[in-house]
This record gives structure tokens, C-alpha cells and sequence, in this order.
């Protein structure tokens, strides 16, 4: 009976005291973050771009979401279909053709995204040569002028605008905004994320650790760092043929050493700790101390860190992509847009929209990692 | 007292803490007359330090604020004054020494230019009489060969001297009031009664008036005149010291009278099996030099010392601070590498590798002197109790560890629905419990307590002891208890070791040590701590 009684006590005590999902240092870490206006806006503006450039395909994109062709349902945004199955000859189908949309037209309907072309697409039916002003700045006429019927042609309609421009190559800059922006954003977070896991381990090994390790190890990084990164990304540049994974390799073999001395020093003051001298003495095995006693305190320096290195990959890739040592020619890229403004300054759509979005976006990111900070200071009162 | 130099009326502190405001001290009022000493007196978060910084405003506004109150100095108000009156007043008729004479000066000037800084700015002196008057004053706080000690460093003296320093500062300008917070607290006892001379002896000279925080009462019978005690923020009591002590009024003074640790020593039964065992044990840190490191000497952190200690009884270490005590704890519990023989339970320890220590890990526990710092402050209780027997008792179901840890905590007297707090949630004395419970979760044979008690305020203090002393009795533990304080080493020791210089002093049962101490030094201290008597110079270290 008393068995059951205490039983059931125990019972009532577990259920009184259900775990906040955060910890409380966590909730007033939130709070602060709130409380900063500025970074709590910038992080749901940059959420809801990002958000919408992963689905790029879907906003900006030269084949329609859904179309209904004889009866059947496709997807041409996630299938490519055989131009065979509406009469053409193509391996994969040109949904801007007129002909193929005629004869889906005739059979059935498409649903097309907001912005029908896709970062590569060619607009062939430009009013004037490449780059050609954004579609507002003609009138309708002229805009329609290059389809065969002119204004009464189904081309002619808002779907086909291209809101900021052609750039040179007659490319929709809108659409390579968007997918350029994606592209950025995947890099640098890829790139952080990799980096940190490489530096916070390395860097706390060395502050655990001490003694030789880190010695060698703070050597090493000295003069590993002290290589000049961009010329040496210039010279594999010309060897290996760029790509988006090859980059993000030589880029990441330099930029986790920042991460390093943080940690480092996180873990050198943090080893003495009373609570680590007592986790040591419970006989708790090294790796366990370092994961569940040491990094937590390291981790508050690196998130600080983090989304100005963040910041920092997203501009070393723009500026590769602006030499011309970037990505690989086609992609859609804020650098290479940047370029094309340099080269056509009389075409002034081009510049200032790579510069808007590349400042946009970067400052989104600093005013978050401002937010960041602050929230992380124990010492800062919102008031 | 017709006129009293200072007058504290109706104030409150306020801290805002997000959205709302905390209240730190509530509507106090004293009076500290001409060449008069002031103890106010309360255990740690009861506002006393608040209460003296707000003197001086050097509280951290804007977070902190005064809802009420005026603080009159020679018929000003200081609380009302702006930046400029502050600063003439400031470290000029009103100084300040504090608690931690280790942070209080800056490690990059030598004595002699933190000194005359102060007279430069404050009196306009040159260069020549700043330094006359600097030596004078070392002089007057009692550092032997002033001249020698211009140009030194702070980390190049001792705790007690830096606290010397600090006066000398404080005094520089001939204040009318020094406030002193807790200037003791992080000496050693025997420094302790040294400094507390020193004060006494310069109030009366120069015929300053001091306020004096502390929380130990043993102080305030020996250095104040009046004494206003403080709890929650508020003054409960407050009258002549003699009065105070004798005839308590309130509750909470009366609490705080009986708090003292006391009762004799246990007797010593020396036929118990020995738990742990060590035999000339030595920790010899080497002093490398040159390009190629050689060791060329050694700090003897522990020279040769024998030591024993029994099931169900308590070593006590005794010693000032850099004796070699807690080194001594750390080699014995196998921490730290060491020569010599170490047993525990019979078998040979000394030998063993940290990794094949971790088998014998949880029958040998420590608890560490700092509660605030030997708790991860990102784990909840239950996760810190239960480090442990994740390792040492794998086989448990998570069941049966929350179990355990809630026996664990209904022993250590905790309630058991706090296990999903974190640390911070906690006072001084329940993380002190909590450190207790995570060492005892996995049953141990011994304990070593390295100053257990130290960090924690006098009636805390009290209740832990008789903590441990109940743990001990029901479980037969073995304690090796460190300690500077003599006063909780005699409420809980069995058997005394006095260490000076990481070599053994004196050694005997805790009746022979505390009732028939055999040499000066163990003399010295128990003086020091009894009757906070400082001995002359020689004796004990300064």
C-alpha cells in the first residue's frame, strides 16, 4: 500500500514539473533576441526569401507547375516530359514554343509560375537587343512588338514580363536574382556549417588537450593561414574545372581556422572549471566532458561568429564570381551580375539590381548576427 | 554623537531585471557618527554590499535604481549629486576597499604608481612628494621594506599585502569614511586578524569613521561599535555591539548568533579500517629554465606525507592557503600524478592510469568548494546527479535512475520536484547539497571535501556540517575534509593534520590538536580563529 502511495507520489512529481522545451537561459536568450526590433524583423524577412528561393522552380521557371493534356495530370516543374508526347521532336520539351503551347492549349491547360522564364532561359523575343529594359518601361505595343501577333498574341501577358530586365545574354535578371540569391545562400550556409564543424573540433582538441597538440596545431594553423587564399583559389581555378562542390572544397580548407581560436579559448579557460574538474572526478570519459560540459560554452563565441563568416563566404563567392573564377559560366550568380552591370553601364538595371540584392541580403544577415550577439551578452539589459 | 558624519535615510535599490524590478534593499536608515565603526552584518543576498555601494554610487545604472531614499554626507545629498560632486568625493573623503584584493588592482602598474596616481589626481602633488608620501603610507600599513616593494608588482605579493595595498590606497587621501567590504573574507584567518589589527589600529590614528560589511560575527564583535543586521534587504536590528550580542532582540540576529559550527571533536577511534592509505606522498611541480627546458628546481607542492584515513571517521587538513592541503586531497583521490604509496581499500592505486582509475571512481568522491562553479550551469539536477550513474551503473533503466536521484535528494534534504531545475535556480547551500547528492548517488566509500563549506554563509555553513556529519553515520563514509576553517574542522575532524609548506606540521587525534596543541604555528592559527588574535610576526606567513 505504501509502495503504490509513494508510487504514485513519485508520479505526481513527474508530472508537476514538465521540462520547458527551452532552457530558462535559452527563453531569456530569446527574449533578447526579440527584444532587438531590427534583428528579429531581418530574421523573418530573410526566412521568407530563403524560404521562397528554395522553391525557385515554382516561382520563376520556364515550364509550367501543372498542365492537364489529354486527359492526363503532368508536372513538368519535377518531370521532364519527351516533346515526342505533344507532337514535337525535342528530347525534352520547350514549353515557350508556341506551337507545343498551342497544341497543350487545345487538349487541356497549363498553370505556369509567376515569372515564366527559368535563370537560363533565353527571352528570344526581346523588344531591342540584349540587355533589354525592364518590360514596364515600354509600352505595350513595343514590349509585344517580337510576337507573332503582336499585343492580340496569348504571349502577351504578364507572365512573360521581364520585370528587372535581360541582361546580355537576353536572360530574365529577375530569375537569376532569385536562383543567384538561393545559390549564395546554400554556399555560405553549407560552407559555415562545414567550417564550424571542422574548427570547433579542432579547436577543442587544442584547448582540451594543450601541451604539444596545441602547440603543433596553433603552429601549423599560423602558417596555413598566412597562405593567400584568393590567389590560390585563382591557380586551382585554372587546374580543376569550377563547380559549386569544388569551390565550397577550397574555400573550406581556409575559412574553419577561424573558428579555431575562439574555440580554443573557450576550452583552455573552460577546462578548469570546478564542474569539469567534478565530471573528471566521476570518472566521466574526456569525450563525454568535452560534448556535454565544454562545448556548450564554446558554442555561445561561435553562433556569435557565425553569421559574419556566414556573411564573409556569401561575398568571397560573389567576388570569385565577379573575376570570372566563380561558378561555372551559365550559373545564375549575384557576381556574375555584378559583372554584367560593370560591362553595360549604360544598361543601369543590371548594377544596381545586383547591388540591391547583394547589400539586402547581407545586411539581413549582419542585422540578425547583431541580434544574435546581444542576446548571447549576459551582461546587456533591453531597456 | 551629535552630529553624524554620514546619514542614510529611507533607502531603497532597485534592480530591473527584463520587465520587472527587483527590490535589493528596502527603506534603510542609519547614522554613522564622527571615528565611528559601523558592522552592518547578513548573510550573502541580504543587500549589505548594495546598501555600501550606493554610498559612492557605484551601483550599475542605469539597471539599478533608487525609488527612495537620500544618503547625506556633510549635508549633501550624494544620492542627488551630480558625476563632478561624486568624483571630488570618491576615493577622496569617502574610500573604499574590497573583498578580492587579488582583482582590485591592476596588474600592469607597479604599488608605487597606483598609489600615487590617486594623490596626483586627488591633491595635485608632484611626482617627488607623490613618492614621499606612498612610502609613508606602506609605512603606516605595515609592509616591512617599503622602499623594496615600490616597484613591485601585485602578483609579486601575497594576498595579505595586497590588501594592505589597497588600504594604503584607501587611506592615501586621509578619508573621513572608509567603507570596507568584506575586506577579510578571501585571506586566511591568520591574515585575517593581521589586517583587522591594521584597522582598527589606523580608525583610531587618523580617526576616520568605517563602515564595515561582513557576514562573520566573530568580526563585528571585535571591530565595530554599532552594528545594524541586515535581511531580505532590510535592517532588523541595530544598536551597540555589546547590546547586540548580549540581548538579541529579533529572530533572525538570535538564528544568526547560533549559527556558528560548534560542538567538540568526535573522538577518534583508531582501530577503524583504513579506507585510503597514502605513504610519503610527494607532488614535486618543476621549475623548467633555459632553451631547453631543464628542470632546475622544484615546488614542493607536497613534500612527504604520511596519511590515513579511517571508515566512518573524518581526517581533517588544515593550513593556510598555499600549504599544499587540497594538493595533497587531489594525489591521494588520484587527480594529480604523485610519488609514493597510495592504498585504498588495501589495494594499490598509485599505479593505475586515469583510465584505469574509472572503475574505482565512484567509491572515491569529491565535492569542491564552490558550489556556483562545480555545477554545469547548462545541466538540470537530475542530469548532474545522475553524470554518474550513467558511467558507473549502466545497467540502470531511466526508471531507476530518477529513483535513485530522488532518494538521493529526499537524503541530502532537497525537495525532489527541483531535479529539473538548473543550478542557477538554487541558493548557495542547496547547490552545495546538490554537489553532496551527486557524490553520494553512487554510494561511495570516501570523500574528499575540499572546503565544503567556504563559499557559503555561517548558518549555511552550520547545516552542512551536520549534513555530512549525518551522511558520515549512516553510511560509514570516510571524509578527508580540507579546511582553513578551524571552526568547522573541530565540529566534524576525528583526527587533525596541520600542513605548512606541503610538509606535515603537526598530526595527532582532533582532542590533542584543538586542547594541546604541541607548536607555534598550530597555536597561531587556532588563535587566529578563535579568538581572532593575530600573532606577531615570524609565526604564520603574512
Amino acid at each position: 500500500m505504501s509502495d503504490v502511495q509513494s508510487k504514485t507520489q513519485v508520479e505526481r512529481v513527474r508530472r508537476r514539473v514538465a521540462r520547458p522545451w527551452l532552457s530558462p537561459i535559452n527563453q531569456r536568450r530569446w527574449q533578447n533576441f526579440k527584444a532587438n526590433r531590427r534583428g528579429y524583423w531581418s530574421l523573418w524577412i530573410f526566412l521568407v526569401l530563403f524560404v521562397l528561393s528554395l522553391f525557385a522552380e515554382f516561382i520563376a521557371n520556364d515550364k509550367p507547375i501543372l498542365a492537364s493534356y489529354k486527359g492526363e495530370i503532368l508536372v513538368p516543374v519535377l518531370v521532364d516530359y519527351p516533346e515526342e508526347m505533344f507532337g514535337g521532336f525535342l528530347a525534352v520539351t520547350d514549353y515557350r514554343d508556341p506551337f507545343i503551347q498551342e497544341e497543350i492549349k487545345a487538349n487541356g491547360w497549363m498553370l505556369w509560375p509567376p515569372v515564366r522564364y527559368s535563370y537560363r532561359t533565353v527571352n528570344s523575343e526581346i523588344p531591342e537587343a540584349a540587355p533589354a529594359k525592364p518590360s514596364w518601361l515600354y509600352t505595350e505595343e513595343v514590349r509585344c512588338q517580337r510576337y507573332d501577333l503582336g499585343v492580340d498574341d496569348p504571349r502577351c501577358t504578364i507572365g512573360n514580363w521581364n520585370w528587372l530586365g535581360t541582361d546580355d545574354q537576353a536572360r530574365d535578371v529577375l530569375a537569376r536574382v532569385i536562383y543567384g540569391f538561393r545559390i549564395s545562400v546554400l554556399f555560405g550556409l553549407i560552407l559555415t556549417a562545414a567550417s564550424a564543424v571542422i574548427g570547433v573540433s579542432s579547436g577543442a582538441m587544442q584547448g582540451y588537450f594543450g601541451g604539444w597538440i596545441d602547440l603543433l596545431f596553433q603552429r601549423f594553423i599560423e602558417i596555413w593561414s598566412s597562405i593567400p587564399v584568393l590567389y590560390l583559389i585563382l591557380i586551382i581555378a585554372a587546374v580543376l574545372p569550377p563547380g559549386f562542390w569544388i569551390l565550397l572544397g577550397i574555400m573550406l580548407l581556409f575559412s574553419w581556422v577561424a573558428f579555431v581560436g575562439v574555440v580554443r579559448a573557450e576550452f583552455l579557460r573552460a577546462r578548469n572549471f570546478e564542474y569539469v574538474s567534478a565530471a573528471r572526478a566521476l570518472g566521466v570519459p574526456n569525450r563525454t566532458i568535452m560534448f556535454r560540459h565544454l562545448l556548450p560554452n564554446a558554442m555561445v563565441a561561435t553562433l556569435t561568429f557565425l553569421p559574419f563568416i556566414l556573411n564573409g563566404s556569401i561575398t568571397t563567392l560573389t567576388s570569385l564570381d565577379f573575376l570570372g573564377f566563380g561558378l561555372p559560366p551559365g550559373s545564375p550568380s549575384l557576381g556574375e551580375l555584378l559583372r554584367q552591370g560593370q560591362r553595360n553601364l549604360d544598361s543601369p538595371w543590371l548594377g544596381i539590381t545586383g547591388f540591391f540584392s547583394l547589400s539586402i541580403m547581407l545586411s539581413l544577415l549582419i542585422f540578425i548576427g547583431e541580434a544574435v550577439r546581444d542576446a548571447f551578452d549576459p551582461r546587456k539589459t533591453f531597456k | 554623537m551629535s552630529d553624524p558624519l554620514l546619514s542614510i535615510r529611507d533607502l531603497s535599490v532597485a534592480f530591473a531585471q527584463g520587465e520587472e524590478e527587483m527590490l535589493a534593499v528596502d527603506r534603510v536608515s542609519f547614522d554613522i557618527g564622527r571615528g565611528e565603526t559601523v558592522a552592518l552584518v547578513g548573510e550573502s543576498g541580504s543587500g549589505k554590499s548594495v546598501t555600501a555601494l550606493s554610498v559612492l554610487k557605484l551601483l550599475p545604472y542605469p539597471a539599478a535604481s533608487h525609488p527612495s531614499g537620500q544618503i547625506l554626507y556633510g549635508g549633501r545629498d550624494l544620492l542627488a549629486g551630480d558625476e563632478a560632486e561624486l568624483r571630488r568625493v570618491r576615493g577622496n573623503e569617502i574610500t573604499m576597499i574590497f573583498q578580492e584584493p587579488m582583482t582590485s588592482l591592476n596588474p600592469l602598474h607597479t604599488i608605487e604608481k597606483q598609489i600615487g596616481e590617486i594623490l596626483k589626481l586627488h591633491r595635485g602633488m608632484g611626482d617627488k612628494q607623490a613618492a614621499e608620501r606612498t612610502l609613508e603610507l606602506l609605512h603606516q600599513v605595515g609592509i616591512q621594506e617599503p622602499e623594496k616593494r615600490l616597484d613591485a608588482f601585485p602578483h609579486q605579493l601575497s594576498g595579505g599585502q595586497r590588501q594592505r595595498v589597497m588600504i594604503a590606497m584607501a587611506l592615501a587621501n586621509e578619508p573621513d569614511l572608509l567603507i570596507a567590504d568584506e575586506p577579510t573574507t578571501a585571506l586566511d584567518v591568520t591574515v585575517q586578524a593581521q589586517i583587522l589589527e591594521l584597522l582598527a589600529r589606523l580608525r583610531r590614528d587618523n580617526d576616520m569613521s568605517m563602515l564595515f560589511i561582513t557576514h562573520d560575527l566573530g568580526i563585528v564583535r571585535k571591530v565595530a561599535d554599532r552594528v545594524c543586521v541586515m535581511t531580505g534587504g532590510k535592517i532588523v536590528e541595530s544598536g551597540p555591539t555589546e547590546e547586540i550580542f548580549s540581548n538579541p532582540q529579533h529572530a533572525y540576529t538570535r538564528h544568526l548568533l547560533a549559527a556558528e559550527p560548534k560542538g567538540e571533536p568526535p573522538q577518534a577511534d583508531l582501530g577503524a579500517e583504513k579506507v585510503i592509505q597514502g605513504d610519503g606522498i610527494k607532488v614535486w611541480f618543476p621549475i623548467k629554465k633555459g632553451l631547453l627546458r631543464r628542470t632546475v628546481d622544484y615546488v614542493k607542492g607536497v613534500d612527504g606525507v604520511d596519511v590515513t584515513v579511517r571508515a566512518g571517521q573524518t581526517l581533517g587538513v588544515v593550513g593556510e592557503s598555499g600549504s599544499g592541503k587540497t594538493t595533497l586531497g587531489l594525489a591521494l583521490s588520484r587527480m594529480i600524478a604523485s610519488d609514493g604509496e597510495i592504498r585504498f581499500s588495501g589495494a594499490r592505486i598509485d599505479e593505475r592510469s586515469f583510465r584505469q582509475m574509472r572503475p574505482l571512481r565512484h567509491k572515491m568522491q569529491i565535492v569542491f568548494q564552490d558550489p556556483f562553479g562545480s555545477l554545469s550551469p547548462r545541466m538540470s539536477v537530475a542530469e548532474i546527479i545522475q553524470e554518474g550513474l550513467r558511467i558507473h551503473e549502466r545497467q540502470l533503466s531511466a526508471e531507476e535512475r530518477d529513483r535513485m536521484v530522488v532518494e538521493v535528494l529526499q537524503e541530502v534534504g532537497l525537495d525532489p520536484t527541483a531535479r529539473f531545475r538548473y543550478p542557477h535556480e538554487f541558493s548557495g547551500g542547496q547547490r552545495q547539497r546538490i554537489a553532496i547528492a551527486r557524490a553520494m548517488v553512487l554510494r561511495p566509500s570516501f570523500v574528499m571535501l575540499d572546503e565544503p563549506t567556504s563559499a557559503l554563509d555561517m548558518s549555511v555553513q552550520a547545516q552542512v556540517v551536520d549534513l555530512l556529519r549525518d551522511l558520515q553515520k549512516r553510511h560509514g563514509l570516510a571524509y578527508l575534509f580540507i579546511s582553513h576553517d578551524l571552526k568547522v574542522v573541530r565540529a566534524l575532524a576525528n583526527e587533525v593534520i596541520v600542513m605548512r609548506a606541503g610538509k606535515v606540521v603537526e598530526a595527532g587525534t582532533a582532542d590533542q590538536i584543538f586542547h594541546a596543541p604541541k607548536t607555534d604555528y598550530t597555536k597561531a592559527l587556532i588563535a587566529a580563529a578563535f579568538e581572532i588574535a593575530a600573532v606577531p610576526g615570524g609565526v604564520v606567513s603574512e
